[in-house]
């Protein structure tokens, strides 16, 4: 680029020099400044493709979790095997305890009805002539299933003498088989089913019979260890909703009373200094110290119950605190002051300023910062797990002083089964809702914002 | 039944009470001219007095009523029995509570027990009716007494102003008793450890053994130190893969990026940071750690699936949005002014960056830096699921290790009564991990405070 430079015939050799230095230097310059740009958009396309990967690794791990084997079978109520007596109706005279009893009676000997030999005459009956024993060709349905035909049973004793198609859960092991999770060209002892029920299943799939319909039963069923191809999320939703509650009902009263006290009402001294910066380091502490506290103050020393969803949600609460009372100042500073002013110029009181005039103008900002609080305390595992509820629980709560599980709890719990490769994929599933429930949240959460200021 | 009885009474009390002072205001204010507040606040006023003294009974049997339990059970059991102390007692004790609550015993019923819990039934009856009664009984009084004070001179709403105003104050302790509350039950488990274990072994002891809580306490080795160095060299890689890629990240996107960029690529990474760490602990045990294993098969070194560097990489990519947010608000507080001169002497962009922004901004970054060490420093999840369980001193990256958090769960998770030292000393490294975290963000603030340079 010498030629750019149309030089004076000054022969000034310090001038020469100097330009010449500047022209060397300049080349250099320009490619620096190109690799730090460079640098720049790799940083930012190595960040944007750590979310791809984890997505693509989520969903393609998850997405076939959702459909699950399923058997379609000639079930027979076989008078032979389903050996009970006629159900008992209550007749004019017998009392109303007698005929619970009799109904109790009734049903336990339908319990004890041996259901599995039903099952198994079914699969010989849908494969006849096909070698293959008892146990291994239980193994192609799930455990539960016998419960379900006993429940059958029990809702419609007219079964008795019938052949209906009933569509029952495959195993997991068979679930594995079919979608290929496991090696198809592994040796037989490395198999998770026998050589004949692994034939069996795919003749089922080649027949039609074995199908993949939506799991419905993920979002409706409880956990399960018995039958892990039966094992749902209920339970685990239904702790995490008591536990948002709790921490809706308490967090935001509270804090935002604490931030409307701090903000408003306080005389600016070194104990609001003090409160102010305790509040930012409670913001910054681990979560696990959270679970310790909600281990030694609630469960040790006022002895709430273990995994209740009660004392995870107070210790929740105490996680969202923070966060809701930082919110909730910066709301209250962002009202402008004509507002507050005017109030008082027309003989309102302080209290009645801050709840009638400027408390109504922050409630988008309170509703979104709490809507994002319980989405980040949806995910919260660590505080859980010490505080009784990394154990297996298999019942919905009924009230939230009772056990149960949480989902990212369930999350830890199904990640920690030993049949990995079915319990893989159902977690990646479970990750998935959870994770579709902390989108629509946080999504709800910008869209309110953006309708409420518009309006306001 | 308890409860719902205690809410309707008290619902009923402050109903009542609004109710007979809304109305005898509005009638005095026909006869005796204007009030000084008007009757929502009289009727608001009567509320709160009635309230105050039925809820102070209430909260005078919560606390004292199960001492007084004990002691009548005691006074029940024959004098042999009531003699002993100990276990012996509490086991007495609890029999007859639960004959009394109907829940059964095990093993035969003694003559005395069965009496004794018949009556505990009934003296429990007659204390919640007889609290019960006190209770309305109060606070129908302190409606009679209060509404005799309604006058046109009464201040209703500044009383009741006041009241608020304590309301406000207390939910602000809540803030300061969280903190008081983690401090002091830390320190009072921690401090029952130290008496199993002196301190100097705990702090400067390098083995990690504290076995089975069946064994006695003087068999296990309680050193910190494998445990802190984990937690330092996850720290150290996670910084190692955040730092760089987080801060350019917010470099390009302050400096380089066009508003469309921004706007695209901020929430993109932001997501990063609103996904549960649990998600992460699972994309790192099933892909990230499979994925480093096969790339030390295929260079020839020994690479283990759970190790530091799996856990440390996941983490860094946790704290990536994070160290990218924090830096963004930093660089952008750096006034234009800096930047326009820089670029007006010749400088180019990543010159005037390097030289004048970056300095600029230099202690908002290290404090940046300190907090997101501290965030990583407590972080649970990731290291559960991927670090594997191996506490030992190691120096290399690609074996397991543990950290503090790791150990807090495993030590905690199962007996609760935190009797033996192998459930106190998580309490122990909990406040270790309090102490660090406390002191890197107060350090963070600090520097922050300290250095940073005013230009206006």
């Amino acid at each position: 680029m010498a030629e750019q430079f149309t030089l004076p015939t000054n022969p000034r050799s310090e001038n020469e020099e100097r330009l010449g230095r500047i022209r060397q230097g300049l080349s250099s310059r320009h490619a620096r400044e190109k690799r730090f740009q460079m640098y720049g958009i790799a940083a930012i396309l190595a960040a944007l493709g750590f979310v791809a990967i984890l997505f693509v690794m989520i969903l393609s791990k998850g997405l076939p979790a959702f459909t699950q084997a399923q058997i379609s079978l000639e079930v027979y109520f076989d008078p032979a095997i389903v050996d009970v007596s006629p159900k008992p109706f209550q007749t004019g005279e017998q009392s109303d305890a007698d005929f619970r009893r009799a109904t109790l009676t009734w049903e336990r000997e339908v319990t004890m009805v041996n259901w599995n030999r039903v099952i198994e005459a079914a699969i010989r009956a849908a494969a006849p002539g096909f070698e293959i024993d008892t146990r291994q060709a239980l193994t192609l349905v799930e455990n539960n299933e016998r419960f379900e035909l006993r429940d059958m049973f029990v809702a419609n004793p007219e079964l008795l003498g019938q052949r209906v198609t009933v569509d029952m859960l495959g195993s997991a092991n068979v679930d594995n088989w079919l979608k290929g999770t496991i090696n198809r060209d592994l040796p037989d002892n490395q198999q998770q089913l026998s050589a004949p029920a692994r034939a069996l299943a795919d003749r089922f799939e080649a027949e039609g019979r074995i199908t993949f319909p939506f799991a419905w039963h993920i979002f409706t069923n409880v956990d399960s260890r018995s039958s892990p191809a039966a094992a749902g999320l209920a339970g685990a939703f239904m702790g995490s909703l008591y536990m948002m509650l709790v921490v809706i009902v308490l967090a935001v009263p509270i804090g935002v009373s604490a931030a409307i006290y701090l903000e408003e009402f306080a005389p600016k001294n070194r104990i609001t200094d003090l409160i102010e910066v305790n509040i930012n380091n409670l913001a910054a502490v681990p979560s696990i110290v959270f679970g310790l506290l909600g281990a030694a103050v609630f469960i040790n020393y006022f002895r709430l119950p273990l995994s209740a969803p009660i004392v995870g949600g107070l210790v929740l609460t105490l996680m969202t605190l923070p966060t809701i009372i930082i919110a909730t100042r910066s709301s209250l500073r962002a009202v402008p002051p004509s507002l507050r002013q005017a109030a008082l110029g027309l003989g309102a009181s302080r209290t009645q300023m801050v709840f009638h005039h400027v408390l109504p103008v922050t409630y988008p900002g309170i509703l979104t910062a709490t809507i994002i609080g319980v989405a980040q305390a949806l995910g919260e595992t660590a505080p859980l797990l010490l505080i009784g509820m990394n154990a297996f629980v298999a019942a919905i709560p009924s009230t939230p002083f009772d056990q149960s599980s949480a989902l990212p709890v369930q999350i830890y719990l199904w990640q920690g089964n030993e049949n990995r490769n079915f319990f893989e994929a159902r977690t990646s599933a479970a990750i998935i809702v959870l994770l579709a429930l902390m989108l629509t949240l946080n999504a709800i959460a910008i869209i309110l914002r953006r309708r409420l200021e518009r309006r306001g | 039944m308890n409860s719902a009885i205690v809410a309707v009474l008290l619902l009923a009390l402050l109903g009542l009470a609004y109710q007979i002072g809304w109305s005898r205001s509005r009638r005095l204010e026909t006869t005796a001219g204007r009030l000084h507040s008007r009757p929502a606040y009289h009727g608001s006023l009567l509320a709160v007095w009635a309230l105050v003294p039925a809820a102070l009974i209430l909260i005078l049997w919560i606390l004292f009523g199960t001492s007084l339990e004990r002691a009548y059970i005691v006074s029940l059991l024959p004098a042999d029995i009531a003699a002993q102390t100990g276990p012996a007692l509490e086991t007495a004790i609890r029999r007859v509570r639960d004959i009394a609550s109907g829940f059964g015993v095990a093993g035969e019923l003694a003559d005395y027990e069965n009496l004794a819990g018949q009556s505990l039934r009934e003296f429990k009856l007659l204390a919640f009716a007889i609290v019960i009664a006190a209770a309305a009984g109060a606070g129908a009084i302190a409606i009679y007494m209060a509404r005799g004070r309604i006058a046109p001179r009464l201040r209703a709403r500044n009383e009741f102003e006041g009241f608020v105003r304590v309301l406000l104050i207390a939910c602000s302790a809540v803030a300061i008793l969280t903190t008081l509350g983690i401090v002091a039950s830390l320190l009072a488990e921690a401090i029952r450890f130290f008496s199993f274990v002196s301190p100097i072994d705990f702090f400067f002891g390098t083995v990690w053994n504290p076995g089975f809580s069946t064994v006695g306490a003087s068999d296990g080795d309680y050193g910190l130190l494998p445990l802190l160095w984990g937690t330092i060299m996850i720290a150290i890689i996670a910084m190692f893969v955040s730092l760089p890629i987080g801060l350019m990240t917010a470099i390009y996107l302050t400096q380089y990026a066009s508003p469309r960029v921004r706007d695209l690529v901020k929430p993109v990474i932001e997501v990063l940071a609103g996904i549960p760490t649990i998600v992460y602990g699972f994309f790192a045990l099933v892909t990230v750690g499979p994925f480093l294993a096969g790339l030390g098969d295929a260079v020839g070194l020994d690479i283990r699936a759970t190790s530091a560097a799996t856990a440390g990489i996941v983490m860094g990519i946790m704290i990536i949005p994070f160290i990218s947010s924090l830096s963004d608000d930093i660089l952008r507080q750096v006034p234009r002014a800096m930047r326009d001169g820089s670029l007006g002497l010749g400088a180019t962009r990543s010159e005037t960056i390097k030289r004048v922004v970056l300095p600029a901004a230099l202690p908002g970054i290290v404090g940046a830096f300190l907090l997101a060490v501290s965030r990583a420093i407590g972080e649970t999840m990731i290291v559960v699921l991927a670090a594997g369980n191996s506490p030992y001193l190691r120096l290399n990256p690609f074996e397991p290790v543990s950290t503090v958090t790791v150990t807090i769960v495993n030590q905690l998770t199962g007996d609760t009564d935190f009797a033996s030292p192998q459930s106190l000393v998580a309490f122990a490294l909990g406040l270790t991990l309090f102490g660090m975290t406390l002191i890197l963000n107060v350090v963070a603030l600090f520097i922050v405070r300290r250095y940073r340079e005013q230009y206006e």
